[in-house]
């Protein structure tokens, strides 16, 4: 409790310098500070339930991601006068999403973190206000954002499905497991998953010798009679011909965890669950990881998620533009960030930059088992022109985002 | 394995025992996964022994009177103090929080140490075995130089992507110099004009004038077939002439020698997998480079420019320090 409170303190000590709210999200102080806002705009939601009762019933997902990066700004901005002061517009679950943006807009803020489904982010980066504000994407993995449906007010800090889809398959391929059979949850989402690991199989040399749909009700996770049909039920689910790995797209975790060591053949589950493809996982310690894990735990008393991650991302962004140009003006600070020179280190051993022609972030992805991490996509071997990083996801050629065109 | 080097002992045996010792030296060097200090001597570059430490022993050097180590053991929260002698822990100082980094004021009174979890670099007084002063640095804390009259201290932080610059006597910060992705190591030239700081993710070496407090060369490196994201800079070393420096290129599996007067790479010498920091013999005539991954030592010879061999060491060679 006494190490929270000493990371919580020095941030709460500068937020006490700031004034309330700014014309224009960027400001000056008295002392010479310039404040910056950044809003972080999301919906209530129902607390994601998993499966395992080893993890925690998590209400602040992406929100802890948020306030530890503006945390970590906050300690580089004392050596450039700069502060840096979260707006959390939380909605209601049925909140409207233009009354968030609005009371963002004007409280000034310009910069918004948007923890949000891929419909509510497009409802948010379209409104008349949106238009002067630039919205990070921490959460929306659907692969229509990077394309069709691109934004020219929106970066984003999540990775796609695709990216995701990729990582695996590129592993996959190194380990020369190639026959794939695919197993798909209900939710549109899952899908959608699927259907970037289809685009994947192509891509890396993977055969999907089947897919098949979840269709079993599981029931309540302490229910006894829920594991007896379980372990009868997945059998059925997964029988089918012979494949080297199943993949599972489940992406609320509704069934996935109870797959592993309950299939027909005796093979590893890879996808959503068992062996995943992630932005971040409480399982890497490489490259300083060790530091953000701790520091995100002091704060937000459990592990980091990939959503608290994106979010961090998100705000890192912002805090490391305005240190490189000593600005703090809003066009400055988006020139920059959409720029060749802007360069995150995010604890995956290489620099995260922004793509030019969908404003993805590219970025390494983990390659993790449920307590190691196995292994870091790309892969050697995948070969790129510009950067390896570009293989995963929608390099420039394929996307159909024609923002910068 | 063990039968390997066994056998590599008998062969070497002989001749080693015939020749003029040449090189007096004792190689001491962190391993980080097997949390003991492996002792290489410099003669005949065979291990003479291995001294238990905490927990994830990384940064590491010599007492003024260089009878002994001091040690950051991380995953421990503190510093062992190794009695070169006995090879054996004598008592430990008080570091705060994961001490990854530190050095040694030039009068060998005050040890300044990093502390990674926490913003900050602890002063201990060496004698009294006492923490005396914290100053409020960036977001983890790595780095750590001190000019030779030991009046400016500096400390990188790896995720504000400074170089904080301390007077030493009030403890307070005079200045930040901004520099590339995730600073690692700051070194002062021995004649105190310049700092050199080596950035991981940024894969550079920024040259500051610390007078200025402005970066006044920012060094490049590229090395054919080894793509940009693998060249990340790590330790620095510069010969006492001034006039040879060498920086650790960590995954590139280089090391990189520059002109100092034209801040020019002059060559790359393949050493082994993953190097993070590296030591001159006393005579300079050898550097030796740990290499975290191939678990490994490699020694380059410097008057041939030639890697000549490499010493397996143990689990994660991290830190090295040469005692003559």
């Amino acid at each position: 409790m006494r190490r929270l409170a000493a990371v919580v303190l020095p941030v709460i000590g500068l937020l006490a310098l700031a004034p309330p709210a700014m014309a224009q999200g960027t400001g000056r102080q008295d002392a010479g500070t310039k404040v910056m806002l950044i809003g972080y705009l999301a919906r209530q939601e129902d607390p994601r339930t998993p499966l395992s009762f080893l993890e925690p019933v998590a209400t602040d997902e992406g929100l802890q991601g948020a306030r530890l990066a503006l945390a970590d700004n906050n300690t580089t901005g004392q050596f450039l006068n700069q502060s840096y002061r979260l707006v959390e517009q939380v909605l209601p679950q049925d909140g409207d999403i233009s009354a968030g943006v609005k009371a963002l807009a004007d409280e000034g803020v310009r910069f918004v973190v948007a923890d949000l489904p891929a419909d509510a982010l497009l409802a948010a980066a379209d409104r008349p206000e949106a238009k002067s504000m630039l919205l990070f994407n921490a959460r929306a993995t659907d692969d229509v954002l990077r394309n069709d449906q691109c934004r020219a007010n929106i970066l984003h800090t999540a990775p796609s499905r695709r990216m995701l889809a990729d990582a695996l398959a590129q592993y996959l391929a190194w380990k020369k497991w190639t026959r794939w059979s695919l197993l798909t949850g209900r939710d549109p989402g899952d899908a959608l998953y699927a259907e970037a690991v289809r685009r994947a199989a192509k891509r890396f040399g993977g055969r999907i010798t089947d897919e098949k749909s979840w269709t079993f009700d599981t029931g309540n996770r302490r229910t006894d009679t829920g594991v007896t049909t379980i372990q009868s039920d997945i059998p059925l689910a997964t029988q089918g011909p012979d494949y080297d790995v199943l993949i599972v797209a489940d992406e609320a975790g509704d069934f996935g965890d109870y797959l592993d060591g309950r299939t027909w053949y005796p093979r590893p589950v890879a996808g959503t669950q068992g062996l995943t493809a992630t932005a971040w996982s409480r399982v890497n310690e490489q490259w300083g990881a060790t530091q953000l894990q701790n520091r995100f735990e002091k704060l937000a008393g459990r592990w980091m998620t990939p959503r608290d991650y994106a979010a961090w991302l998100a705000v890192r962004s912002i805090g490391e533009a305005a240190a490189r140009t000593n600005a703090t003006s809003f066009d400055d600070l988006t020139a920059y960030l959409h720029s060749p020179d802007f360069e995150l280190a995010g604890f995956k051993g290489e620099a995260l930059s922004f793509r030019a022609w969908n404003g993805q972030m590219r970025q390494p992805i983990l390659i993790a088992g449920p307590r190691m991490l196995v292994s870091v996509s790309p892969q050697e071997g995948f070969l790129h022109p510009v950067t390896p990083l570009d293989t995963l996801g929608d390099d420039a050629p394929e996307s159909k985002c024609r923002l910068n065109r | 394995m063990r039968f390997l080097l066994s056998c590599t002992l008998l062969l070497l045996a002989g001749p080693v025992m015939l020749a003029e010792p040449v090189f007096a030296e004792t190689i001491f060097v962190s391993n980080e996964k097997d949390n003991q200090i492996a002792v290489v001597d410099g003669d005949s570059l065979q291990i003479k022994n291995k001294i238990k430490v905490g927990r994830r022993p990384r940064g590491i050097t010599l007492s003024a009177d260089g009878t002994q180590l001091f040690v950051c053991v991380g995953d421990d929260n503190r510093i062992d103090v190794v009695d070169i002698a006995s090879g054996k822990v004598v008592h430990t100082l008080p570091s705060g929080p994961d001490p990854e980094l530190f050095v040694l004021s030039p009068d060998g009174k005050k040890l300044y140490v990093a502390n990674e979890n926490d913003n900050m670099v602890t002063v201990i007084d060496v004698a009294d075995r006492k923490a005396i002063g914290n100053i409020q640095v960036g977001v983890e804390p790595e780095g750590m130089g001190i000019s030779p009259d030991g009046k400016i201290l500096v400390n990188t932080s790896e995720t504000t992507n400074m170089a904080h610059f301390i007077y030493t006597e009030k403890h307070n910060v005079i200045g930040n110099v901004l520099v590339d992705s995730r600073p690692r190591v700051a070194r002062f030239t021995d004649d105190g004009k310049q700092v050199w700081v080596s950035s991981e993710i940024g894969g550079t070496v920024s040259v500051i004038d610390p007078a200025a407090l402005k970066v006044i060369k920012k060094i490049k490196f590229e090395v054919t077939g080894v793509r940009r994201e693998a060249i990340q800079a790590v330790g620095i070393q510069m010969t006492k002439d001034g006039k040879r420096a060498f920086v650790a290129l960590g995954p590139a599996n280089r090391i990189a020698e520059i002109d100092t007067g034209s801040f020019e790479v002059k060559r790359y010498f393949l050493v082994g997998q993953r190097v993070w920091n590296l030591a001159f013999s006393p005579d300079e005539k050898r550097l030796y480079t740990t290499n975290g991954i191939s678990n490994d030592l490699s020694v380059i010879d410097l008057e041939r420019n030639k890697v000549i061999k490499s010493i397996p060491v143990g689990g994660a060679p991290w830190g090295i320090v040469v005692k003559p």
